[in-house]
């Protein structure tokens, strides 16, 4: 069985509504954590990202200025200075079919329905702590992997083609920074 | 863990896509404990969420405050960009925080009517009654709860409510696919 050490992390939280920040803040303490940075818009919440460097995000979707959506989106962009791969955990109200589609092509690590409990966040947070993803770069698409079925049988228009993989080894973000800056 | 050397990354060149992988330094974090430990993280922010819980009352008198005067700014100013998106903004909240704070019901009504702003073609259009009947409800809902007990009256007025905004996006929606699809869908996200 594992624990997370959540005193270790540290957290960016990013919602509007005063009062669901003091919940998921009240959570997160109670989890052990002690570093939660909170933005109540998309705008500030970027500020943060760049400034804190934050381990997790989360966030809500509907937000004024700009949205959770759109603040995943500038999150992982993958050319950027800072970190665009972090995980990011979208705590939202919405929970069509569709939203959550869009909340996952926008780069979303996993998607929480409100109501919120403390086990649902939880286990979204120890998911991403122990199971990440590897990033999928398309020309139209930087990410997590979407897929969460590893099954090779998939035949489907939606296969990704290619056969033998090419392995290259890529500089660290720092050395990126560096040779950058 | 934040301020740790970022470890290189390993990246697949494929066709039409990379797979770029990069070491897990959040691993680190985890440490494995015995089957026995007592220390129960969840149980322990449950018990620290019902140590809110008393002020989850006037939490929701705030909440209901914010959607009675988004009504009351489109009963003045009509259904504006700005308005329009208030009004949704205040139920959204309350359809996603109602039930933590121990108002499921309410949260029921906020949904239908969130509904009803998204998915109406022409919210001028939308009969002013059956918005200001989800605002009532929504208030009733909360200010009654203290009271005697009505969570049986009250998940019933949901329903109603619920059905009546339905039956009315489905009429309105017939020719719009992607509205009735979104409408008669049901949500795909897992509880917990």
């Amino acid at each position: 069985m594992f624990r997370i050490d959540f005193n270790k992390l540290r957290f960016l939280l990013c919602d509007d509504n005063a009062h669901m920040r003091r919940i998921l803040r009240t959570l997160l303490h109670s989890f052990g954590a002690r570093e939660v940075y909170e933005a109540e818009d998309g705008a500030t919440a970027l500020e943060m990202y760049s400034h804190y460097a934050p381990d997790i995000v989360i966030t809500d979707w509907s937000m004024p200025i700009f949205d959770g959506l759109e603040l995943a989106q500038m999150i992982r962009q993958p050319d950027s200075k800072g970190n665009p791969y972090a995980p990011i955990i979208m705590l939202t109200g919405h929970s069509e079919k569709r939203r959550v589609t869009m909340a996952r092509d926008a780069g979303v690590t996993e998607f929480l329905a409100k109501p919120i409990s403390a086990k649902g966040l939880y286990h979204r947070i120890l998911n991403v702590v122990a199971n990440p993803r590897p990033f999928i770069k398309t020309k139209t698409y930087f990410g997590p992997d979407r897929r969460r079925n590893t099954g090779s049988t998939y035949i489907g228009p939606e296969r990704r083609s290619g056969a033998e993989a090419e392995v290259l080894q890529q500089p660290s973000l720092l050395e990126k920074a560096r040779i950058s800056g | 863990m934040a301020k740790e050397k970022p470890p290189s990354l390993s990246v697949q060149a494929f066709s039409d896509h990379h797979v770029i992988t990069q070491p897990n330094r959040l691993r680190k974090v985890l440490r494995r404990v015995d089957e026995k430990d007592f220390d129960d993280p969840i149980a322990r922010a449950e018990k620290a969420l019902a140590g809110l819980s008393g002020e989850f009352n006037d939490w929701m008198a705030i909440e209901c405050e914010r959607l009675a005067a988004a009504h009351a700014a489109i009963l003045k100013y009509g259904f504006s960009t700005a308005t329009s998106e208030e009004l949704f903004r205040a139920a959204h909240d309350i359809k996603g925080d109602a039930a933590t704070f121990g108002f499921p019901t309410a949260a029921a009504a906020a949904e239908s009517l969130c509904r009803i702003i998204e998915h109406a073609p022409d919210l001028e259009r939308v009969p002013a009654e059956l918005i200001a009947h989800h605002i009532n409800a929504i208030q009733a809902i909360v200010r009654e709860n203290a009271g005697i007990n009505n969570a049986g009256m009250a998940a019933a007025l949901s329903q109603k409510l619920r059905g009546v905004a339905d039956e009315y996006l489905a009429a309105v929606n017939r020719d719009r696919p992607e509205h009735l699809e979104a409408i008669l869908a049901p949500s795909i996200v897992p509880a917990e």
